[in-house]
């Protein structure tokens, strides 16, 4: 299958600072990827290098298979949904979403035209003649969808877009846009550090720490099969047992992740642990345990009994729980 | 350490003191703190500023006896029919020719810099725009527009340096222009012009810089990614978003050329401004009527001029 976004070795650097290095990714023709890290980890200047906002130290990046080194944004058929949505405040609803078309030369009638039926696409059919400002967040959000999608891109890019949405609103959106993804079948690239967005949406995940990728693969593998410790714990929240404890449970010399789901509370498991403390988040109540030297978090479905704090419990879990990480221990 | 929060009083007891007791009441009653802020500030714009401008005003509908130099004071609308005459109407088109052309090179000379300190400009470097744009307007006025008239000069640095270039044919076709031209820099049109400019450009700068710092670089970006070429952005999004900056800017270059009676009294050619005609007709001349009349000139032009201004949707993205 085409390769819709390719890096080969990427770098970008600001003198000291390592935003992205030595970066390999593939992303196919018509999947939904999502580039999911903590601030600072290099995502959104990925994201930035397809755009064309930001050039490349070294390295090459391919655009469906044409060379996007030293192409300027306004070259690249590439449209990017921005994090602050980036509306232009003087102009109405309509002359947003028609920009791009406008620019292209495309007559009034026309555009107009092409404007509402992205408008229809997005569900805010009849909003053209407002103002930007006039809108609610999330309705924003969709202009900005629409004024990207207007221009039919290649690759369509999304920054963080859900981030300043609330709860409701987002899932809502997470939907739709998951749904708008399939039936167009354009390459959406996701940028986001919200874990479960990325699990719930996207074909593939890439998760980025201090510049590079730490793992690439499909929500599956990255949610139960870590690569490294720091997906295990960005992802899944799981607990990291470190190399020497592992060795002393299972004889095998590796760090190895377990999720809080995995862990069994009751009296006929063979480990002892002690309840630090207990917080109920809803479906399920989050429970810390000391176990040896470390501390281990659990989840407790609700309507089973919460231990209290101070307890000696006794915890167990399946061995295939127990995933071994050779890299990165 | 240890907090024993069960002794601290829930409310604290008030402090002594007359101080103490007003910052309750201006806290409590937020219309008085603004009475005391904006009290002497309106006293001094209302009663004085705008008073002495309305007694000014009420003296252009006076007019003046032409036998015994006499004020009449009468409500009489010949004052301003004196406006019309081909000797006045000459210096109010001049002047407001001059103000619109010195407005439209500080828009021109202006923009790219305000966009570099708006845009690029960091730390250091800001420092040094902000320095490079307000030092020329810490030394006096006067010794500035001598300096210019000295530079300007025929026997001035500006023509001495062109000779030694070989552009003093240059000098010399733009000196023969008829009427910007003239016998030297100093004593034509041209010279006016390029003090002015020189003068009000810092007038011009700041507001387009923080109105251009106002638009985030996101926009720019989005405009870029629709397809934009830099060219078409500048035109489709920045202007539009900096025009309120460029406007007030304008306002500021424009009224200042359009009242100024020292620049081109100093520089340029022995014809009237405005500001001259002004100051002549309230001195020697005696005829403050007439000298009201020419000052609600400026203020006029500057109404139609805000007017025209916001229905173009200058002021739409503030």
């Amino acid at each position: 299958m085409q390769s819709a976004v390719l890096f080969k070795n990427v770098s970008r650097h600001y003198g000291e600072v390592r935003a992205v290095h030595a970066v390999d990714l593939e992303v196919r023709a018509g999947e939904f990827f999502a580039m999911l890290g903590p601030s600072g980890s290099g995502k959104t200047t990925s994201l930035r290098l397809i755009a064309g906002f930001e050039q490349p130290t070294s390295g090459h990046i391919e655009i469906f298979g044409e060379t996007a080194e030293g192409v300027p944004p306004y070259r690249r058929n590439v449209n990017t949904v921005f994090q602050d949505y980036a509306l232009f405040p003087h102009m109405s609803v309509r002359d947003n979403v028609a920009y791009g078309l406008m620019i292209a030369g495309m007559g009034r009638k026309a555009r107009y035209a092409k404007a509402e039926e992205a408008l229809e696409l997005v569900r805010l059919p009849g909003y053209g003649d407002r103002a930007p400002a006039a809108l609610s967040g999330g309705q924003r959000q969709r202009v900005a969808l629409a004024r990207a999608l207007v221009n039919e891109p290649k690759v369509l890019l999304l920054d963080e877009p859900l981030g300043a949405l609330d709860l409701k609103l987002r899932e809502q959106m997470q939907e739709e846009l998951k749904s708008l993804q399939k039936s167009l079948g354009i390459t959406f690239i996701f940028v986001t550090h919200d874990q479960g967005e990325a699990l719930s949406m996207a074909d593939r995940v890439a998760v980025f720490d201090h510049g590079k990728i730490q793992q690439v693969g499909t929500p599956q593998d990255i949610y139960q099969r870590p690569d490294t410790p720091f997906v295990a714990d960005f992802v899944g929240s799981s607990n990291v047992l470190p190399a020497d404890m592992v060795l002393e449970l299972t004889g095998h010399h590796a760090a190895a992740s377990l999720r809080p789901e995995a862990i069994r509370i009751g009296a006929e498991e063979k480990h002892a642990a002690t309840v630090a403390g207990a917080s109920y988040i809803g479906a399920v109540t989050r429970v810390s345990l000391n176990f040896r030297q470390m501390q281990l978090s659990a989840l407790v479905p609700a309507g089973v009994a919460v231990p209290e704090t101070g307890e000696t419990v006794s915890i167990g879990w399946d061995r295939e729980a127990l995933h071994l990480m050779e890299r990165g221990s | 350490m240890s907090l024993s929060v069960m002794e601290n009083p829930a409310i604290l007891a008030p402090k002594p003191g007359f101080l103490a007791r007003f910052s309750d009441l201006l806290w409590r009653r937020p219309s008085v703190l603004l009475a005391v802020l904006l009290g002497p500030p309106v006293l001094w714009l209302g009663v004085v500023y705008l008073g002495s401008l309305f007694a000014l005003l009420i003296q252009s509908f006076f007019s003046i006896d032409e036998f015994t130099g006499l004020i009449q004071y009468r409500f009489t609308l010949k004052t301003y029919g004196e406006l019309l005459q081909p000797v006045n109407l000459d210096i109010i088109l001049r002047t407001v020719a001059m103000a619109a052309s010195v407005t439209l090179a500080a828009v021109v000379v202006g923009f790219p810099v305000a966009y570099y300190a708006a845009r690029y400009a960091r730390g250091r470097w800001k420092a040094l725009f902000y320095l490079g744009i307000m030092l020329p307007l810490w030394s006096s006025y006067l010794v500035k527009v001598y300096a210019w008239k000295l530079i300007l000069a025929k026997e001035g640095i500006l023509t001495w340096g062109l000779s030694k270039i070989g552009l003093m044919p240059l000098l010399e076709a733009i000196l023969s222009i008829p009427v910007i031209g003239g016998n030297s820099l100093s004593v034509s049109y041209i010279g006016t012009f390029l003090v002015f400019l020189y003068v009000w450009l810092p007038f011009m700068i700041l507001p387009m810089q923080a109105a251009m710092e106002r638009v985030p670089v996101s926009l720019l970006e989005a405009s870029a990614d629709q397809g934009a070429e830099p060219v078409q952005t500048l035109r489709h999004v920045l202007l539009p978003l900096a025009l309120p900056g460029v406007v007030a800017g304008s306002i500021f270059t424009f009224s200042l050329t359009l009242g100024d009676y020292i620049i081109p009294q100093i520089v340029g050619s022995s014809r009237l401004f405005i500001g001259q005609a002004v100051y002549a007709h309230q001195g020697t001349a005696g005829n403050i009527p007439l000298a009201a009349a020419f000052t609600v000139v400026p203020i006029v032009i500057m109404g139609f001029y805000l007017w025209g201004a916001k229905r173009l949707g200058a002021f739409d993205a503030l």
